[in-house]
């Protein structure tokens, strides 16, 4: 599809929009729609609208397979972690008020935290489900 | 007359549409059709939860100065929880669907049969 | 009263487009018209002011789902051959029979639910407004659905987390290898 000029450019122009939105909703999930969820979602929209346009082998080389594995498993550990870490610090699991000075500030921390953990790992699997996808081969 | 109708449309129309859902997944046989109808169904049934969780001249689960009436947030929570699962669901339903397509060659549902029989 | 005509139009269009879906043997047509379908209930959820449901779902079922069902086309259909599904062999008697008997069952049973957006339904009382009042105080977040989501019901979304996980997992071991043939013929050339 990269001989499609039309396409070139504006994919060219609207992926860093993309990229910059998932990350405006990504941590305004407290003021206003949005979330973990959300924003992982469009960042690997971001980046399936690149692998469609131009080519799946350039866009491994942007984010091989490799990463997305660990960062898929990392988002799932940092959300557990915090849990483990309030246990440390004395109280129940995933209670997020003794990880600040206050109660507010704590929880605050806390739901930032989880919301991380859960667009990281929410944003590689989209993209392990669409790689796999469509690097499957066809030919019988 | 006229306000119980209109207070219940909600729920009849979701109802309908679910039905629609449900008879593709059971009435046809291409496995790809009932994938998408199972992901209708699923979708009315959301519908269904937010039309309870709804209030009448409510605004969205945001607080704000100056506002009073919100919406329930707790069916949005669930709901919320409940798409990603439907759609973690349909992903791997598809992949199966491309394995079955690999290993007999057709993904119709009657000659899926008839191979397994034949065999 | 402008919220009440959407609604119903919303709804309507929505029931038009399932039976359609139902009817057409197309199966590239039936993927658009359920990419479009997933985006106007986004809009449906937006009119009865679930704005966060409404932003997953957009994204998730007019984005992602229909992106995976493309692809399983194209994986799963020569590109020359007609994408089309085989005419149905038995008569639907029986699934119609069952449909009607539980869809009437199920309108049967809503003749008791409250009204539509009633501020005194039995869904509004116990736990709803508790998660209003104390969400700002003891969070310091104001969007309620959030702090519900991570803070108060923090255990599910760990669990929810878990399962898109594994349902990764899952799908690169089903597909994540290359078919058997083809690694055989590079193994011996």
């Amino acid at each position: 599809m990269k001989h499609n000029l039309i396409l070139r450019v504006v994919a060219k122009f609207l992926i860093p929009l993309m990229f910059l939105f998932a990350l405006y909703v990504q941590f305004h999930g407290d003021f206003g729609p949005g979330g973990g969820f959300q924003a992982g979602v469009i960042f690997s929209v971001g980046i399936i609208l690149y692998a469609l346009v131009f080519g799946t082998d350039v866009a491994k080389q942007i984010i091989p397979s490799g990463v997305l594995k660990v960062l898929a498993s990392l988002g799932v550990l940092i959300y557990a972690g915090t849990g483990v870490a309030s246990l440390l610090l004395g109280s129940n699991y995933l209670n997020y008020s003794v990880l600040g000075s206050t109660q507010l500030a704590g929880q605050h921390l806390g739901i930032i935290v989880i919301e991380l953990g859960v667009g990281m790992t929410v944003m590689s699997v989209m993209l392990i489900m669409f790689f796999a996808f469509a690097d499957r081969d066809n030919k019988e | 007359m006229l306000e119980y109708i209109a207070g219940h449309f909600n729920y009849w129309m979701v109802i309908i549409i679910m039905m629609a859902g449900f008879y593709t997944v059971i009435s046809r046989g291409n496995l790809v059709k009932k994938i998408a109808g199972l992901n209708i169904f699923q979708v009315s049934v959301f519908m269904l939860y937010i039309s309870i969780g709804n209030v009448k001249g409510g605004a969205a689960p945001i607080i704000e100065k100056g506002v009073e009436l919100y919406s329930n947030p707790l069916p949005h929570v669930l709901i919320l929880t409940a798409i990603v699962v439907g759609v973690a669901t349909t992903a791997l339903g598809l992949a199966l669907v491309v394995r079955i397509k690999e290993a007999y060659g057709s993904i119709e549902e009657d000659e899926i049969h008839d191979q397994d029989q034949s065999l | 009263m402008i919220e009440i005509i959407v609604d119903i139009i919303l709804l309507t269009l929505l029931a038009i487009m399932a039976f359609a879906i139902i009817r057409m043997r197309s199966l590239f047509g039936v993927i658009m018209l359920f990419s479009g379908f997933s985006f106007l209930s986004a809009g449906l959820f937006v009119v009865m002011d679930a704005v966060d449901v409404a932003f997953t779902e957009a994204a998730v079922g007019a984005g992602i789902s229909t992106i995976l069902m493309l692809a399983t086309l194209a994986l799963t259909y020569l590109p020359n051959v007609n994408k089309e599904e085989k005419r149905p062999t038995h008569k639907p008697w029986l699934p119609l029979a069952v449909v009607l008997i539980t869809g009437g069952l199920l309108i049967y049973g809503t003749t008791d639910i409250p009204a539509f957006g009633d501020p005194d339904a039995p869904a509004q009382k116990h736990v709803g407004p508790y998660y209003l009042e104390k969400s700002l105080p003891e969070t310091g977040v104001p969007n309620a659905v959030t702090a519900v989501l991570a803070s108060y019901r923090g255990f599910d979304t760990l669990g929810e987390v878990t399962v898109i996980f594994t349902a990764g997992i899952a799908v690169l071991l089903l597909l994540g290898g290359r078919r058997k043939e083809k690694q055989e013929n590079s193994d011996e050339t």
